[in-house]
């Protein structure tokens, strides 16, 4: 395997003072409400290790308060993490001197922000070079940099805007492409979208889905909407009260929550339109279904079903050329049915 | 205050009116029974140890002082503090001001006129104006400065305007360093905020004395106590203008790997231009309305003609004075602020309200929000035609010819020089200033006869129903007797803090040998701002409770906000003759506008939410005022008598200048006569003591309505 392209290992942040000291003690075994009211600490990420491969859209999603905006922010350190490591581009982010720290925001590491975080007094195409001024690129080679930026994220004609001109959308694709023009290796969303109405949201999602097939940078996506999380990501990462609760695919978070939170989350989810034939296969006995079509397992059902329902009697599943199961046309309905009725 | 008041439906939790079940204060009632055990007690030991001085006595400390200042004036060459500092600076100030007044206003021999005569000056102010503010300002430059010359006050106005200038520049020098070092550094901002609230805690006669002490009168004290006076507001602002940058932006720059420095000078300060510039604007406005007072201390300018006139009871004269002033604070207020909507046409918005208003403004003053429907109306204006950046610079090269030929032709032509007499000028003649003066005091007399009923009959009813007894109440009460009495409506309404500092603002007064006098000013300062609070509510309620009201109203108070303090005494000298009721109603007219925008803020601050539900469950208008409105408002009405104490404490001892007595005229004769010098500053120390009191105490009751 390729290396990751992020790297988080038992990272920790605790808000209140001197709550390194904290780290270690049994303290930490405490709920955060518990802690809380023991010593006023507020436990803000708790203990939170993962991967991230190279192109890959990593969603994390909670509750509010559940810590998704801390976690990030710890990735580049707006937020200094009380103890663990974040490895990228293969250092320590957590042991970087401060200039250094500063290398990696500017060449490495963008973000994309809920409320823009957009200068006011610069036009579109200023904010969007913004990043590249400071770290003093000439003006002729950021401003075509820029450009090539609006274009990417289709705001041609409006370079010339401030940006109260433009609407909500239209500005967080100049947050976009203001981290964009960066080429960062890692691009990172604090619940970019959930400033917007759900049409601009939907053109947005679109639009971060074709970014990512144009420039397939590595994704680290927060959000705490569950359609947001199933439609973007490649895995999604579940927290409460700070801590992990399952990282997975997204049929397997729905397919197989791993507790009554994620259960809970899931439970509105149209199944159909996101587990996939895996996962209401059965084994396949014998030979009842030799000579019908075969399926692959990765297929989501909502797909298959056309071909199963067509199909007098079962279907084969398969794992590349390997017949791993049957499907028939109630197993189909049992996921389909039961979302009607819930 | 014994019944709580809920809101028929809970709004957002912060907004609720302080109401704490469990801790029930009855200060209300603790109060009255206060007053009734004091009249009581009173009514048994009037008229002993109530520390009365005559106004020729002089007491130890008094005589102390006076050897000080001797011994200050003595030391000038041997003490090497007052000599290299103090010396120096006085030094470097009064050259500073003179060699201006050589060039723009005053002839020095052997010339007959200043360097550059008015034509020139009147150019060049003008092609200033127009680079800073634009042409619509530089119009209304042109047009009075022009008027200054048609008064005959064309020296004293260039005069004050060159103390205001000098004191505003170097506030800026200081002031915007000082200011951003507080926004980003959390320890200087502990240690200079205490700094600036006691600052602008001391009524602006406070500062006179102490500053002549040590730079003598003239020009470089008028510098001085301007410069002091001016500079907290703008210190404030900067502050408070770089902290408001929102926290996203900076957090996003700060992912975008931003140094502190970039930080500050690409973020920071082009966002917080706007607020920074309206502090430049409340700076100037201050430094105007103190340079004007500085007349008291020879400072020169517009106040000198005003103050003479005054004693001299020549309200013509004081009026054309007075109109000068106010032209110039009209044509420097809006200079300012259209420098500022310059600065940011686009972007920068401010929370700040131009304030405009000299005197003890203070942290949430300046804090004052524009109301919503302004700051929504700015937002939708059609954008004006202006010229491109470049094309304005082009003009601006362009009119320096022009400006240099003025000034060469000033230079060449005496009557382009000198501003002559326009006695003889068709419609001019009418605005020249004896002219205009014996008109004004003709129109008056005939005036003031024909509302005299009017005035007598209010100022009868204010003298006999509140000024009389409270001053016999409180200014015959036995010192100690009034001492405790201060003291527990200190503990009541604030608790154990305030009365610390009240016992300390106490000793004070009583140790400088003036505790009557301040009695006497106190009393003042109680019944102006009962005054005060009466028509703030009233006007601030409407104001609050309909736009179109507040549309109507509110430039009328923006307009009395700029108005220099001074000013306030000659209409009210005009309508009342000498005396302290005259004192009172200055302070009055002084202080009532920014009480009542406070109140105005107030009312329109109550949640929307709450008010809708009220009135979905039938209340009446008037219900929905006393029941709803006025409680949830009350940390703004607090906040408003606060306000109106300082503004009115500080206007009542102005107003010893037109009869009002006690500590204020205690002050101005300290300047007039040698040997009260001590006793002025005696004076001054006890009106501070008593600003920060009565501060206090109504600070820490506005804490307990906080949410
Ligand atoms: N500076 C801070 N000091 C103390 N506690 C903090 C601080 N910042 C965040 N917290 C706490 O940490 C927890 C996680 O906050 P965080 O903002 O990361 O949540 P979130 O998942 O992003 O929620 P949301 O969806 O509302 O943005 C919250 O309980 C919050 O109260
Ligand atoms: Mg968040």
């Amino acid at each position: 395997m390729t290396e990751p392209a992020l790297q988080v290992k038992s990272l920790w942040k605790i808000f209140g003072p001197n709550a390194e000291k904290l780290i270690g003690t049994p303290d930490l075994q405490l709920s955060r409400k518990e802690l809380q009211t023991k010593s006023g600490h507020v436990i803000g990420v708790r203990d939170v290790s993962f991967d991230v491969a190279p192109g890959e859209v990593f969603v994390v999603m909670g509750l509010s308060g559940s810590g998704k905006s801390t976690l990030v922010r710890l990735i580049t350190r707006l937020i200094e993490p009380t103890s663990g490591e974040v490895i990228l581009d293969g250092q320590d982010i957590t042991k970087l001197s401060d200039p250094a720290l500063r290398e990696i925001r500017r060449n490495k590491v963008s973000m994309v922000f809920q409320h823009f975080g957009l200068l006011p007094h610069r036009k579109v195409i200023d904010n969007i070079a913004f990043g590249l001024e400071v770290r003093g690129e000439g003006k002729d080679s950021r401003r075509n940099r820029a450009q090539e930026m609006v274009d990417l994220v289709g705001l041609s004609g409006y370079e010339r805007n401030f940006p109260e001109q433009l609407s909500g959308g239209m500005q967080q694709r100049v947050g976009l492409a203001r981290a964009l023009a960066a080429d960062p290796a890692v691009l990172m969303f604090d619940e970019p979208f959930s400033a917007l109405d759900p049409l601009i949201r939907r053109d947005m999602q679109n639009e971060v889905i074709r970014l990512h097939h144009e420039v397939g940078k590595t994704m680290v996506f927060i959000t705490h909407d569950l359609q947001e999380a199933l439609k973007l990501g490649d895995r999604i990462l579940i927290m409460r009260d700070g801590a992990v609760i399952q990282i997975g695919r997204p049929d397997e978070v729905v397919g197989a929550p791993a507790d009554e939170y994620v259960r809970d989350f899931v439970s509105e989810v149209p199944k159909s339109h996101v587990l996939t034939l895996r996962w209401v296969m059965r084994e396949a006995t014998g030979t009842e279904a030799a000579g019908s079509p075969v399926l692959q397992a990765s297929t989501i059902v909502r797909d298959a079903a056309r071909a199963v329902l067509a199909t007098h009697g079962p279907v084969r599943v398969a794992e590349g050329d390997r017949v791993v199961g049957i499907v028939d046309d109630e197993d189909i309905l049992r996921v389909v049915v039961a979302e009607d009725a819930s | 205050m014994s019944t709580a008041i809920a809101p028929p439906r809970a709004g957002v939790k912060e907004e609720q009116p302080y109401v704490d079940p469990t801790k029930k204060r009855y200060t209300g009632r603790k109060l009255l029974g206060l007053v009734v055990v004091w009249v009581a007690l009173w009514l048994v030991v009037k008229n002993r140890d109530t520390l009365e001085l005559p106004f020729a006595q002089t007491t130890g400390l008094h005589t102390w002082l006076n050897d000080f200042r001797d011994s200050i004036e003595g030391s000038g060459q041997s003490n090497w503090f007052m000599k290299y500092v103090i010396g120096g600076i006085s030094a470097a100030l009064n050259g500073i001001i003179t060699a201006l007044q050589g060039l723009l206003s005053t002839a020095v021999f052997p010339r007959p006129v200043p360097e550059i005569g008015w034509l020139g000056v009147m150019a060049l102010i003008g092609w200033v104006t127009y680079a800073l503010a634009g042409i619509r300002s530089t119009i209304l430059v042109l047009v009075c400065t022009f008027l200054f010359g048609v008064f005959g006050l064309w020296q004293f106005s260039i005069d004050l305007l060159i103390i205001t200038f000098v004191a505003v520049f170097i506030c800026v020098i200081i002031g915007l360093p000082l200011g951003i070092l507080m926004a980003r550094n959390q320890r200087v901002s502990a240690v200079v905020t205490p700094v600036l609230d006691l600052m602008q805690t001391m009524p602006s006669f406070a500062y006179l004395t102490p500053m002549a002490l040590f730079f003598g009168i003239g020009p470089a004290c008028a510098v001085a106590v301007t410069l002091v006076y001016a500079i907290p507001p703008l210190v404030r602002i900067t502050e408070h203008g770089i902290k408001s940058v929102s926290a996203n932006t900076i957090e996003a720059s700060r992912s975008l790997g931003l140094t502190s420095r970039q930080l500050l000078r690409q973020v920071q300060l082009p966002m917080a231009r706007r607020t920074i510039i309206v502090g430049v604007n409340q700076c100037t406005m201050a430094a105007l309305s103190m340079a004007t007072i500085a007349a008291l201390v020879n400072g020169p300018g517009l106040g000198k003609p005003v103050v003479s006139a005054l004693q001299t009871l020549n309200i013509g004269a004081a009026f054309v004075g007075g109109l000068a002033i106010v032209l110039m604070a009209i044509m420097l207020d809006r200079t300012t602020t259209a420098a500022s909507e310059r600065a940011e046409r686009r972007g920068g918005h401010t929370d700040v309200a131009s304030v405009g208003g000299p005197g003890v403004v203070k942290n949430i003053v300046w804090l004052e929000r524009l109301p919503r429907w302004a700051s929504e109306e700015g937002y939708e204006s059609p954008p004006r035609k202006h010229l491109s950046n470049a094309g304005r610079r082009f003009a601006i090269g362009l009119l320096v010819v022009p400006v240099l030929i003025a000034v060469v032709l000033s230079r060449t032509y005496l009557s382009l020089a000198q501003f002559g007499s326009f006695e003889n000028v068709p419609v001019l003649s009418f605005l020249s200033g004896p002219k205009l003066a014996s008109v004004v005091n003709t129109v008056v007399r005939s005036f003031v006869d024909a509302v005299d009923t009017f005035t007598n009959g209010f100022k009868e009813v204010v003298t006999v129903w509140f000024l009389n007894p409270l001053q016999a109440l409180i200014a015959t009460s036995p010192w100690w007797l009034m001492a405790l009495v201060l003291l527990a409506i200190a503990y009541f309404l604030g608790g154990w803090r305030p009365t610390l500092v009240t016992a300390v603002c106490e000793a004070v007064i009583l140790g400088t040998g003036l505790w009557n006098d301040a009695m006497v000013t106190l009393t003042m300062t109680l019944v102006a701002t009962l005054l005060v609070m009466i028509i703030a509510v009233v006007l601030g309620v409407g104001m609050g409770r309909s736009r179109r009201v507040d549309v109507i109203i509110r430039p009328f108070l923006d307009a009395f906000q700029t108005i220099p303090a001074f000013v306030y005494l000659v209409p009210a000298l005009a309508l009342f003759g000498p005396g302290r009721f005259t004192a009172i109603v200055a302070a009055l007219v002084y202080a009532v506008s920014i009480a009542t925008k406070l109140v105005a803020d107030g009312i329109r601050g109550v949640s929307p939410t709450t008010v809708e539900a009220a009135r979905s469950s039938g209340v009446t208008p008037w219900q929905m005022i006393s029941k709803v409105q006025l409680p949830m408002a009350r940390e703004a009405l607090v906040l408003a008598t606060n306000q109106g104490l300082l503004y009115v404490l500080s206007m009542v001892v102005i107003g010893g200048m037109v009869g009002g007595g006690s500590l204020g005229y205690i002050v101005v004769a300290g300047f007039s006569q040698r040997e009260l010098f001590g006793k002025g500053l005696a004076a001054g120390l006890a009106i501070t003591a008593l600003g920060v009191m009565l501060d206090r105490i109504a600070r820490h009751a506005a804490a307990r309505y906080e949410s």
